[in-house]
């Protein structure tokens, strides 16, 4: 292996001889976990600001209308009523702000604060009530009387692409707002000379993210110094600072997005939003501190929905089982608008590239359309494409596997890219790393007892009841770098991270990060590796995060980033910090800052009674002149920048075991196994919970969760009645296994918030289908609910004439 | 807007008397009146579970009870367990075992596993997820919440 800059063998060497590491690895409990426990935790709802005034949104009720007239005089004279503010009344206070792209077929939807001229979905905000309180506010929208000329609406993407389609945005020609194609291998010739070739149409319903905290948004201006303080339930305060910077004309200095407590994200908070900009804009027009929280049916609504993807896929295999192409035409329902900063490619880009998944697929071809219709906007969802992906392309090798006769277990076997071939170019251009792609399945199916489970499964049928047993492989690129993060041009710079570590004068030390914790306990994960690197306890160590003031190029957390590219940052700073204390410590020794170690916060060289403190040469720098020459009184901070360059290969096996219910075609999942390589573990208590919580949002994906929209544009899903989200009861107990191959990062890390929602959805769609295999039903939409399957299994019923 | 009624309410031991429109839902009161921000509104339509608390001994949803409803009751939610310092047992078993992550349902299950603890056994796994079944978590999948019970109940058990 090529050694990385900041992992390099003398590297390593140093941090081994200079600290005595023992947190990375640990289960450590969290330590944000007390004041969450307690009801003390503060997230943007929770505070208060004197003179707050609250929002209420009048939202559009149509899904495609002009707008002719807002009368807004009524909702005006309600007491307690502040403003009443339409697009036309913030013309002159912001622009509207672009996901631009480098893509070439990408049209980039203006986002504005407010619908002006027209509305594209239900749920999108056109007027905004300021009041006393959000009772107030409510009452006053009532009143607004808002004149729209509907126009024909387009909620099939199908419609939405045909020449005579209404269009969303006349302005871009068309509702193809993207369009790629990816092409490698002579994928024609090689389908056509397969002799076995597998194919079908697959649907991956709308889904929401559906974090538990509802969006909120608190901004206080200071007239007086032009600054203007957004507390938001955001994942990406750094992006959202850029975006108001843009669209309020302030500069970066004059503004701070500051993300306290997160009430979960799963990427429905990882975008810029409507709500956001008439927040910011709104307490700078009123000179008041002004606070909007949603309530669920506008985060049903309009958060980011994401997941609508309909594929049409072919594989075509030699008589082993073995891949000779594949070729796939995804359309991707991405709603109204290209959301900021990622664009409407982010997800169906993402389908098309990692269809080919973990296996040796060389010729690929896959085109890809994003297609405006007139629903919420989608955006990030945990897994983005992958899980739809990954879906296609597991049950395409089931389906195949099937027809050839063998075990799903061993065509997985057969095609996996092997450990010898990394690094390995798959057909969509993909460049994996090495990760454990035969060992996670083979582990998995161990803890799992597979074949144990086929011996179960040959009695269940012999009995006549289904049972089935359902694998999915999958990897996926995470801790991206700058080479990957540069390609679509978007407006962001995903591929690297900074940490500024500092020593104050009492010895306290603070580390700043431009990321963003919303759940993933980054603040206990992030003071492990700073703890280790120093030589301090992880108690020692403050982690300043969620905040664009932290660092120069502020980010967040999204797209299993922030543990590979932060704790890269902080290894590199941590060593640079280190330098200055040791060259300090080593005055106040009369040591050598070679022979010092650091642990625990105590410096001292080995098998000598020479010690001294980490606050000891604070105060030695600091306070006590004189102590230290001045070339040793270095001030006690140190900045890292890390980029991973490619970033890292994540890879895992999913097997899910379920029966089916007879009666009422309830699907019972019986157990969950996921074996995974994200190489070392900084908490492995950290990384269980991640995973079974990524698991949970990919069952939910698979068997409840649908956002639905009428064909008048109407979103029939805007409860929690509606959207079904997994309760504890629909959860299955989990296991998760732990391959730790280590990855090229330094630490040897790889990001892996995401993965669970990656394989679950296929690996139960495999099981539903093994489980009806004797019917030969073959699962090709998702979520599969009761309905669907009774629709499936009469239909094959009335095919062979099978009446029980 | 209507008049005002005057209520009385216990609320951790601690009563308020204040005078609150008839329409204020119990967890705007709690959160904005009595700034006990610990109680979280999660979809104001009684299905996440995130504002659960305990009144007159009944785990309810604080969205679904208006404030005029609670006069005269006693009230417990969240910041009444353990303290930042000294968290109660639950809550220790919470931190144990990772069963929160965003920790915004977390004041709920609290809640809901404090008054599942005081009336029934939760012999078995599949008694603790029905009996958490009415609170959402999207973070967690629900595994580490109900080794944290498990392992609570367990101890509970082990003590005469």
């Amino acid at each position: 292996m090529t050694e990385v800059p900041g992992q390099t063998a003398a590297d390593l060497a140093l941090d081994d001889r200079q600290t005595r590491p023992k947190n990375i690895g640990a289960r450590i409990k969290r330590t944000e976990d007390p004041r969450l426990l307690t009801g003390r935790g503060t997230y943007v709802d929770d505070r208060q600001a004197r003179g707050m005034l609250h929002v209420a949104f009048r939202r559009s009720d149509h899904a495609h209308a002009r707008i002719l007239s807002i009368d807004a005089a009524a909702a005006r004279a309600v007491p307690g009523v502040a403003a009443v503010l339409t697009a036309g009344d913030l013309a002159d206070d912001a622009v509207p702000v672009h996901a631009v792209s480098r893509m070439a077929n990408y049209y980039a939807t203006p986002i504005r604060a407010l619908a002006s001229d027209k509305v594209r979905f239900v749920g999108e905000p056109v007027v905004a009530v300021v009041a006393e309180s959000r009772y107030v506010a409510e009452d006053a929208c009532e009143l607004i009387e808002i004149g729209y000329d509907p126009l024909p609406v387009v909620v099939d993407p199908e419609a939405a692409v045909r020449a005579d389609a209404p269009l969303l945005h006349e302005e871009a020609g068309t509702n193809i707002l993207v369009q790629r194609e990816f092409k490698r291998g002579d994928f024609e010739a090689e389908m056509f000379a397969a002799p076995v070739r597998v194919k079908g149409r697959f649907r991956f319903h709308r889904k929401t993210p559906t974090a538990m905290e509802n969006r909120s948004y608190l901004a206080e201006y200071d007239g007086g110094r032009d600054e203007l303080v957004l507390h938001s339930s955001t994942q990406v305060p750094g992006i959202i600072r850029n975006a108001l910077s843009e669209a309020l004309g302030m500069p970066g200095h004059r503004l701070r997005v500051i993300a306290p407590e997160v009430g979960g994200g799963f990427g429905g908070k990882a975008s810029l939003y409507p709500e956001e900009l008439v927040v910011a804009l709104a307490a700078r027009k009123l000179g008041r501190p002004v606070k909007w929280t949603s309530d669920r049916m506008e985060d049903l609504t309009a958060t980011s929905h994401g997941f609508d993807e309909t594929i049409d896929a072919e594989m075509g295999l030699d008589h082993e089982g073995r891949v000779m192409a594949l070729t796939a035409d995804v359309i991707g329902d991405v709603g109204a608008y290209s959301i900021y900063p990622w664009t409407c490619a982010l997800e169906p880009v993402q389908v098309v590239s990692f269809l080919p998944g973990p296996y040796r697929i060389q010729n690929y071809r896959g085109t890809v359309r994003a297609v405006a219709t007139c629903k919420a906007p989608t955006g990030p969802y945990r897994g983005v494409g992958r899980p739809i992906s990954t879906f296609v392309t597991e049950r395409l090798l089931d389906m195949a596997a099937h027809r050839i006769g063998i075990d799903p277990r061993d065509i997985r076997l057969k095609n996996f890219i092997q450990d010898h071939e990394f690094p390995y170019r798959i057909g969509s251009g993909i460049v994996w790393d090495r990760s454990s792609f035969t060992d996670c399945l083979e582990a998995a199916c161990k803890a799992v007892d597979y074949d144990a489970l086929r011996r179960r499964q040959a009695e269940a049928r012999a009995a006549g009841r289904w049972f089935g047993v359902g694998i999915a492989s999958y990897a996926e690129l995470t801790g991206i770098g700058s080479r990957i993060s540069v390609a679509p041009g978007m407006p962001l710079n995903t591929g690297t991270e900074t940490a500024r570590i500092r020593i104050d004068t009492t010895g306290g030390i603070t580390a700043a990060f431009g990321i963003a914790s919303h759940g993933q306990g980054l603040e206990t994960t992030l003071a492990q590796v700073v703890a280790d690197k120093l030589g301090v306890r992880v108690e020692d160590v403050r982690i300043i995060q969620g905040d664009s003031a932290a660092v120069p190029n502020p980010t967040g957390t999204y797209a299993s980033r922030s543990t590979v590219l932060a704790s890269g940052a902080a290894t590199l700073a941590a060593r640079t910090l280190r330098a200055k204390v040791f060259k300090a410590a080593a005055h106040l020794l009369d040591a050598s800052a070679d022979d010092l170690v650091a642990e625990d916060g105590r410096i001292y060289v080995p098998h000598t009674n020479k010690s001294t403190t980490f606050k000891d040469v604070a105060r030695a720098v600091y306070l006590e002149m004189g102590r230290l020459p001045g070339e040793a009184r270095e001030e006690l901070e140190a900045a890292g920048t890390y980029d991973p360059v490619l970033g890292t290969t994540t890879s895992a096996s999913h097997v899910a075991v379920l029966d089916i219910d007879p009666a009422t075609y309830a699907i019972r999942l019986e157990k969950f196994v996921v074996a995974e390589d994200c190489g070392r573990l900084i908490n492995p208590l950290i990384v269980d919970g991640q995973v079974h919580g990524g698991v949970a949002q990919g069952i939910g994906a698979a068997l409840y969760e649908e956002v639905v929209y009428d064909d008048d544009g109407q979103i029939l899903t805007a409860s929690l009645v509606d959207y079904v989200v997994p309760a504890a009861s629909e959860i299955p107990p989990m296991q998760v296994v732990h391959m730790q191959t280590t990855s090229p990062a330094i630490g040897g890390f790889r990001g892996m918030g995401e993965g669970g929602t990656i394989g679950a959805p296929a690996a139960i769609a495999n099981a539903v289908s093994d489980a009806l295999a004797p019917l030969g039903i073959e699962i090709d939409e998702l979520p599969v609910t009761p309905e669907r399957l009774f629709r499936l299994i009469q239909a094959a019923r009335s095919r062979t004439g099978d009446q029980e | 807007m209507s008049a005002g009624k005057t209520i009385r309410v216990t609320v951790n031991s601690v009563i308020y008397e204040r005078t609150v429109e008839p329409r204020l839902l119990l967890s705007d009161f709690l959160r904005q009146e009595l700034a006990l921000t610990g109680t979280h509104v999660g979809c104001e339509h009684g299905v996440c579970g995130a504002c659960t608390i305990i009144v007159n001994g009944d785990s309810v949803r604080a969205c679904l009870m208006l404030a005029v409803q609670a006069d005269g009751a006693t009230v417990e939610t969240v910041e009444g367990l353990g303290s930042i310092h000294k968290l109660n047992p639950l809550q220790k078993a919470f931190q144990e075992q990772h069963a929160l992550q965003c920790g915004f349902c977390t004041p709920g299950m609290l809640m809901t596993v404090t008054d599942l603890l005081r009336k029934y056994p939760l012999a078995t796994d599949e008694d603790i997820r029905e009996g958490l079944s009415g609170n959402l978590c999207r973070c967690t999948g629900y595994e580490h919440i109900v080794r944290a019970v498990r392992t609570l109940v367990r101890q509970t058990e082990g003590t005469p």
